[in-house]
């Protein structure tokens, strides 16, 4: 004994813990090890005092420095078990700390908690209560039921408020506890004194919340409240339960709209104000009256000086939007300036209105000055203005965008943005766009050299995405390039070795098309130029096109002629190559692109990409290795062939087609096809083709990899790499023709015949016509910019005075597929947990069955509201309305509910049953319980209408 | 509901914390204090008291902070409770401890543990408002003090049996 004492004696309490702390020497880490040494020691003492004061040292070590107690949730049990009130109380702290649903001493406690709850110190009962209301589960809410239930009839209202609280968590854990103990928490309903009704107010309004049909008997009891309570806790909490049930019935509005308004009018504390309001906006929006009154008090908001409010009002502003624009619209003022605000989260709500009120006619002046605005704000929310204006351009397929020049130079300029971090949407629309809309696309490849020739901007690798985008653009829309040369040099150069490798295998394949298309043109010009010759009408021009390959045929012979003419020409005797040199400069300036493919760019161009692509056979990415073997092997077969550019020797022979031309216009042809987006349903359309059977699952095939040690964790099966590959693979999905052979051509040709109604015809884009659609807008970057949200108060006022859509120009046909492009699919909303359905139908059952029983005098008081709320006449039109109206269907509904929720709770009850057989009767009692009240004639079991 | 409720210094350290509804480790809950504490520390003097918590808290979650001389209360709660009401409710809290400690500082927090959370039960129960009334507060929790004090002050008759037979 004398050692015990002793220990206790010396042992540090908490106080002389914290104490040593803060002035300890050796080090926190080091100290609190040491500490949590010695409660390990402590804590298995014998000694009550000893133990308790561990435990409470331990409890707080974890409360505020982070250790694990989990190890002494023994210890924690014991403690609580302690006679003295003084040892109780931290056994009961630790044990809310620490318990969760897998601490396996939980079924321990019940006898305790029994034991507690029924004790005669109402503070007792007050720990075991709030013990509960944090750890209850399933089993414990079962077997303390009972005495809850007793508890609610207490004569002292702090064990009472206290036992009314914790029925939330007991029904939320065990629905079954609703058929023992609703129609007492309803009675406290009834009470008249605020700690009451304030504690089962909040119950209810937890309730409510998740399944508000079922709560709608009770509104009666509620709008009693909502008239007598003077007090705000208990309004508020009125008012949220309204705010759920009003719109679920139209003549429980009609009831309530007056009361709120009044309140509303009324009242000084801006809290129950603001409940109100959110009242009205999410419960009322069909009262012009309320709203208008809301409206107001908004603005009262908005123009304080507390930010508080102001951010509220913001946020209830926003709540009120998709119904009522026009109580954004009148506050746009203030919303714009609030963009300005210092307070991130005033700025953000702003933000979000702002938006909102964007529509067709000022969209491009509010993108304007938002982007410039995005510019000078700070990094985090800079983002989250270009994320908004992308998502708002964007939206419904550019719904709101009429001119895509504007808003590709737009995309431009907010790729440029030095905080943007939105690279991936912006590739996503860069080439949505490129794909939909065939007018947007000249400026989409000015846009994207832009991009390309700065190659400073290699180095932010949050725009990789978007260079990615931009060289894909440029490739396969080269025919609007005004300078290939530059732009090949821009895909080739160095600093590309900072782009992740799929991003280079673009650029790669990219110079690949623009490689073929600089031959092509120098090919192609200089037919042109014999035919000019030939037929003398100098103005005469072909580019490409079907008819090139009867030209190929036609002139074939005499380019070769005419070639070696011009070049011995051009080193002979100068006036001959002036005279041709005049004759090209004409043509070029009589063809819209102006090109100018020399015979000496081409070769230092393909010299340039054997010195930069070079390198890159040796690279270890695969994408990146294939790219670069296509460009080179393209190159080296060009160089080999005896037609590569020799042709200018003048030595070959005349008589053949060069080789080379036939190559280059082979791959010229390969991408010539014009890309259309593909439906997301075009593989659901391809039909299997006879005789193939697909087995049902991969069983076998599961079974072969299972038998091959030597296939590397089934590389082989699907495609490497997910994500961004699909992008790449999409990229090249069409134009990738690795070998140029005439073989590939056709198979891709014969692919697009036989598949073609997975594509759009082109012909959808080519009716508008390109020539009467104005060139870009030139975006810059005004110098002095202004303030923006002044500026944006200046556009809300000019924009929204005329309303009429004053369009310069056509809007470009956007290329839509009928199924594809659904852009939002709702989603069937989330089933709730298994519990809370549980739990709704069992309240649904309790409320109808009990409502039926004349003993309960809670109905009787029902009933007598029921006639307090409503005038005769209404009366009569609701019953009316009852008998043909939805409140019959509705019902079955919830019938057919609760039946699946019984079913689901029986298999439940079986599972436990194996586990602990001593519940088993108890429960088969409450099953059949639960079920009797099903068997009632649903006819009979009207939803007690209050209204009536 | 209120998930959750926090009281840390202007350094970052945590001097009370009690979590309603989230069980998870003891590492987790200092990891999102430490979450709280960054998003607090980066706010101006002069700004609003909401912060949207649902990247800390999970969807629909917000928190309400305010800050005393060295130390930020801070209560995390779900839409059914009022932002307003719930800045109310840490006054309450603030104004007990207030009335109990006589002008209360940080110090009294920190070597008050006990004491501390017997109040916060008082207010909040299982993540509910239960009482909101200064007055009430203070009589509850000094009834339990009391009780707690007369059952503690025998402290060196040795009872080291016998509470496990009375079990």
């Amino acid at each position: 004994m004398v050692p015990a004492i002793v220990d206790s004696l010396l042992q540090r309490s908490l106080e002389d813990l914290i104490k040593g702390l803060r002035i300890q020497m050796i080090g926190e880490t080091q100290y609190l090890n040491k500490a949590m040494e010695d409660i390990r020691k402590e804590i298995k003492s014998t000694d009550h005092q000893m133990k308790a004061i561990a435990l409470q040292k331990l409890t707080y070590l974890n409360m505020l420095h982070g250790f694990d107690m989990n190890w002494a949730s023994f210890h924690v049990v014991e403690v609580m078990s302690m006679p003295r009130f003084f040892h109780k109380k931290i056994g009961y702290l630790a044990a809310c700390q620490s318990f969760s649903e897998q601490t396996e001493v939980l079924l321990l406690i019940t006898n305790q908690l029994k034991k507690d709850l029924g004790g005669t110190n109402e503070y007792e009962v007050g720990l075991a209560l709030n013990c509960l209301s944090v750890i209850a589960t399933c089993d414990l809410a079962r077997d303390l039921t009972p005495d809850i239930f007793t508890l609610l009839g207490s004569s002292k209202i702090y064990v009472k408020k206290k036992a009314i609280s914790v029925v939330l968590r007991i029904f939320k854990k065990y629905p079954d506890a609703v058929r023992v103990a609703f129609k007492r928490l309803v009675e406290n309903l009834e009470r008249s004194d605020v700690q009451t009704s304030s504690a089962v107010i909040g119950v209810f309004c937890e309730l409510t919340m998740d399944d508000p049909v079922s709560y709608l008997p009770l509104a009666p009891e509620f709008y009693r409240l909502l008239v007598d309570s003077k007090n705000n806790w208990v309004l508020i909490k009125v008012l949220k339960i309204f705010a759920v049930l009003a719109p679920l019935e139209p003549r429980l509005a009609k009831r309530i709209v007056e009361q709120v308004s009044d309140l509303m009018r009324k009242t000084m504390a801006k809290s129950l104000l603001l409940e109100c309001i959110r009242t009205v906006v999410s419960g009322l929006s069909d009262y012009k009256s309320a709203v208008q009154l809301s409206a107001e008090k908004i603005r009262d908001f908005l123009v304080e000086d507390d930010p508080n409010l102001k951010y509220l009002g913001l946020q209830v502003l926003s709540t009120l939007m998709p119904n009522h624009l026009w109580a954004v619209l009148e506050n746009k003022e203030l919303i714009v300036k609030s963009l300005d605000d210092e307070d991130p989260s005033i700025r953000l709500v702003a933000l979000n209105l702002v938006m909102g009120m964007v529509s067709e006619e000022n969209l491009v002046e509010f993108s304007q000055v938002l982007v410039h605005y995005a510019l000078k704000s700070e990094p985090e929310f800079s983002n989250k203005i270009l994320g908004s204006v992308l998502s708002t351009c964007s939206r419904n397929l550019y719904q709101l965008v009429s001119d895509f020049d504007w808003y590709v130079a737009l995309l431009g300029d907010i790729s440029r943005n030095p905080h943007c971090r939105h690279g991936q949407e912006i590739e996503r629309q860069l080439i949505d766009i490129a794909l939909r809309v065939e007018d947007a696309r000249a400026e989409l490849v000015r846009v994207s050299r832009d991009l390309l020739i700065n190659p400073a901007l290699l180095g932010n690798q949050f725009l990789h995405r978007v260079l990615s985008a931009a060289a894909w653009i440029c490739g396969e829309f080269s025919e609007f390039l005004k300078d290939p040369f530059e732009i090949m040099e821009a895909l080739i150069q160095p600093r590309t070795v900072l782009l992740p490798p799929l991003s280079r295998a673009v650029y790669i394949q990219s110079a690949l098309k623009v490689l073929v298309f600089c031959f092509h043109g120098y090919m192609n010009k200089k037919e042109n130029m014999l035919c000019d010759l030939h037929s003398g009408s100098r103005g005469s021009q072909r580019i490409v096109g079907e008819d090139l390959s009867l030209q190929v045929g036609n002139g074939g012979l005499e380019v070769s002629e005419t070639d070696g003419k011009s070049c011995s020409a051009a080193e002979g005797s100068e006036s001959v190559g002036g005279e041709i040199l005049a004759d090209f400069d004409e043509i070029e300036a009589l063809r819209d692109d102006g090109l100018i493919f020399k015979k000496e760019s081409l070769l230092h161009l393909v010299n340039l990409i054997k010195m930069a692509i070079g390198p890159l056979l040796e690279s270890d990415d695969v994408e990146l290795l294939e790219r670069a073997r296509n460009l080179l092997g393209l190159v080296d077969l060009l160089e080999d062939s005896p037609g590569f550019l020799a042709v200018n020797e003048g030595e070959e022979n005349a008589n053949s087609v060069p080789e080379s031309s036939e190559i280059i216009e082979l791959m010229h042809g390969v991408f010539l096809e014009e890309l259309t987006p593909v439906s997301v349903h075009a593989q659901e359309r391809v039909q299997a083709p006879d005789g193939l059977t697909l087995p049902q699952n991969l069983s076998e095939l599961a079974a072969i990899i299972g038998e091959d040690p030597l296939s590397p964790s089934g590389v082989s099966i699907g495609p490497p790499q997910s994500g961004e590959w699909d992008n790449i693979s999409f990229l090249n999905k069409q134009k990738q023709e690795p070998e140029p052979s005439g073989e590939g051509k056709s198979l891709l040709e014969e692919h697009r015949k036989r598949h073609g109604l997975f594509y759009l015809s082109p012909s959808k884009g080519e009716t508008e016509s390109n020539l009467d659609y104005p060139s870009a807008n030139v975006v810059e970057a005004p110098n002095d910019t202004p303030n923006a949200p002044s500026d944006l108060v200046r556009l809300t006022e000019k924009t929204f005075v005329s309303k009429k859509p004053t369009r310069a120009k056509p809007r470009p046909v956007v290329v839509k597929i009928d199924d594809g492009d659904e852009v939002v699919t709702q989603t069937e909303k989330q089933m709730k947990g298994s519990k809370e359905d549980l739990l709704a139908g069992v309240i649904r059952d309790v409320l109808l069955s009990g409502k039926g029983d004349p003993s309960s005098s809670s109905s009787h008081r029902k009933e007598k509201n029921i006639m307090d709320m409503h005038t005769p006449e209404e009366n009569s039109e609701a019953i009316e309305k009852n008998r043909h109206g939805s409140p019959s269907s509705k019902r079955t509904k919830h019938k057919s509910h609760g039946k699946g929720r019984h079913k689901s709770s029986g298999k439940n009850e079986d599972n436990e049953k194996h586990k602990n057989g001593h519940h088993q009767n108890t429960k088969h009692r409450s099953w059949r319980r639960a079920e009797s009240p099903r068997k009632v004639d649903p006819q009979a079991q009207v939803i007690p209408d209050f209204l009536l | 509901m209120i998930e959750a409720v926090l009281v840390m210094n202007t350094q970052g350290k945590p001097r009370l914390t009690k979590f309603y509804h989230h069980h998870m480790t003891a590492e987790k809950q200092q990891e999102m204090i430490r979450e709280i504490y960054g998003v607090l520390c980066s706010r101006a003097e002069n700004v609003s008291n909401f912060i949207e918590a649902d990247a800390i808290f999970g969807p629909n979650t917000r928190l309400v902070y305010k800050h005393y001389a060295t130390l930020y209360f801070v209560f995390v709660f779900d839409t059914t409770e009022n932002e307003l009401a719930m800045l109310d409710l840490i006054q309450v809290f603030v104004e007990t401890l207030d009335k109990c400690f006589k002008n209360v500082c940080e110090l009294d927090v920190v070597f008050n543990f006990g004491k501390i959370h017997t109040i916060l039960d008082e207010i909040i129960f299982g993540g509910q408002v239960l009482e909101t009334n200064c007055i009430e507060v203070m009589k509850s929790v000094d009834e339990i003090m009391k009780l707690e004090r007369s059952s503690n002050t025998i402290l060196l008759a040795p009872i080291v049996t016998s509470g496990r037979n009375s079990r």
